[in-house]
């Protein structure tokens, strides 16, 4: 029954494609789709990464949307052309006859509803549904890998060049200036030159404890993910009430993802939203941790846009983790950060 | 002055021990993990303790967790927190019981010989040190708050170094003016922010610190 309803949708869906220029419109169509297909088929059909199956999907909808549309005004209209038949002998055979031949069009109608259903099932398993081959599978793992790995050399290489240009250089300098105190005849030069040393060490210290927290915050050694948020959380210039329940620790390489992910967001509020309050919450999901940040400010993130959201998603896919972003005009604006198997 | 040390790194504990002892310390111990150190606080108790934020065992933040532990024994033993880096959340732990007695410093602090021994003279006797990063960041947050926002920037400056502990004295000498000045200016703060005040000196820190700790009202969730 479920497959036969199948066609009305699809006659909808084909003459809704004149509007899936719309990305929003796209979006509805592609899922609405793929939620049906998957209760007919009695299997999730997963989304895939955009592709130029999703266009090819659309086109063939655009043919047969209308051409179901005219098949069930056919239909309808045959059903209409019996009942509106006016037998010259109006005998119970007479309707005895049409009725059963009402019957056998409705049965067939149903029945090739229930096939072409099934076909359009298949057809949007076949084009919009991603996950389901191993290939496209390993196709996903294989970019989110090298995108993990492009992260991981670049962080290396800021490193590198932060060591170098701070730290590195502020050390070299206190042993300029140490080098040329203990030669000195001058004493007040030496005292002077003892005094630019000084400044330098402790130049070299802030530039370290600024890299270290951007390599691994202590805080996050100390405390794990919930006190490290909740620190996070205190830096805000806005308000943000935390609600944060885990029970034991991820695995560190995890930890650090949301973290960082939740910094990345909480800044993003701070500096984009015109919020005056934010939230954070982490929870434990059925098979791994879902993490949210929401505010009340202006709304309109997109991640396309920005390359703080960005990062976020390329962050959280390294994990097979995903994020979602609802961001209406207007506000609020809700993060919702998912990485399984924690 | 007796004082216990407690910091891992033997290059660090022997500087503390040559600084503080050739400052009129007494060392009577100095240990290197988490456990020895309650050890030690139990048995010599100590004018003050110094400690490293992260010991052994765990090497996370041993040092704070048995400095907190400590006080919870014995309310108001005066300790003073030495880290790498500063953390609100620490600064927060270790000033919720409202007792004084407490140093939350940078490392990189003891450098400045002078202050530094200064500041454990004043963690000795009940006062507070603050590291001026801590209080830095608290005032950058709440540099949009109406009643912050209409200090002058004189009065700004002299809530700084309060909110670090330092007395007016200090604070006049800093600023080379007579702690009568300072005196004006504290009293323009407590009027401005709303504080009761006060005669006695610590009550004032830790009314000041609560004040920039408590940041606005804490918000509605909205889930």
């Amino acid at each position: 029954m479920i497959a036969a309803a199948g066609v009305p949708l699809n006659a909808i869906t084909g003459v809704a494609v004149v509007l899936a220029w719309v990305p929003a419109v796209r979006a509805a169509l592609v899922s609405l789709q793929r939620a049906w297909a998957g209760a007919v088929l009695g299997r999730a059909v997963p989304a895939r990464a955009p592709g130029l199956r999703v266009p090819a999907w659309l086109a063939i909808n655009a043919v047969v949307g209308p051409a179901l549309l005219m098949a069930m005004a056919a239909v309808v209209n045959t059903v209409g052309v019996i009942f509106s038949l006016q037998p010259a002998v109006n005998s119970p055979s007479v309707t005895f006859a049409l009725s059963l031949a009402l019957l056998t069009l409705s049965a067939l109608a149903l029945a090739v509803a229930a096939l072409m259903g099934l076909a359009e099932a298949r057809l949007a398993e076949l084009l919009l549904g991603g996950g389901g081959s191993l290939a496209q599978r390993v196709r996903e793992l294989t970019a989110s890998r090298a995108a993990a790995v492009d992260a991981r050399a670049a962080e290396l290489r800021r490193i590198e060049r932060d060591l170098h240009d701070g730290a590195q250089a502020r050390l070299i300098a206190v042993r300029m200036n140490l080098g040329l105190a203990r030669s000195a005849g001058d004493p007040e030069q030496a005292r002077a030159l003892i005094e630019e040393a000084w400044e330098s060490a402790g130049q070299a210290l802030t530039d370290l404890r600024d890299l270290v927290r951007g390599i691994h915050p202590p805080v996050l050694a100390d405390r794990g993910l919930t006190g490290a948020i909740e620190a996070a959380a205190l830096l805000c210039p806005i308000p943000v009430a935390t609600d944060l329940v885990l029970t034991g620790r991820p695995e560190p390489p995890v930890e650090s993802a949301l973290y960082f992910a939740a910094v990345e967001a909480m800044s993003n509020v701070t500096k984009h939203s015109r919020a005056t309050r934010a939230w954070v919450r982490v929870r434990h999901t059925g098979d791994g941790l879902r993490l949210v940040v929401g505010d009340d400010g202006h709304g309109g993130a997109d991640p396309a846009a920005g390359s703080g959201l960005r990062g976020i998603a390329e962050r959280l896919s390294a994990f097979d983790g995903t994020l979602t972003v609802q961001s209406p005009p207007g506000g609020p604006t809700i993060l919702t950060m998912e990485l399984p198997c924690a | 002055m007796r004082v216990v040390i407690a910091e891992d790194l033997a290059l660090l504990r022997d500087g503390l021990i040559r600084l503080l002892s050739a400052h009129g310390f007494e060392v009577v111990k100095a240990v290197d993990n988490g456990p020895m150190l309650l050890t030690a606080l139990v048995e010599q108790t100590p004018d003050v303790a110094v400690i490293d934020v992260r010991l052994p065992p765990t090497f996370t933040d041993e040092g704070l967790r048995t400095a907190l532990e400590a006080r919870r024994r014995w309310p108001g033993l005066p300790v003073l927190i030495l880290s790498q880096y500063v953390e609100q959340l620490y600064a927060r732990e270790l000033l919720s019981d409202r007792s004084g007695g407490i140093g939350y410093l940078l490392k990189d602090r003891i450098g400045d010989v002078a202050e530094f021994v200064d500041s454990v003279r004043r963690v000795a006797g009940g006062g507070t040190a603050m590291d001026a990063e801590v209080i830095s960041q608290l005032l950058t947050r709440r540099s949009r708050d109406e009643p912050l926002a209409e200090l002058t920037i004189r009065e700004r400056e002299v809530l700084a170094l309060m909110a670090e502990g330092l007395s007016n004295l200090a604070i006049a000498t800093r600023f080379g003016v007579t702690d009568k000045a300072i005196g004006k200016h504290t009293n323009n703060i407590f009027a401005k922010l709303g504080l009761p005040p006060s005669d006695d000196h610590n009550r004032r820190v830790m009314a000041v610190l609560a004040y920039l700790q408590a940041g606005p009202v804490s918000p509605d969730p909205s889930w």
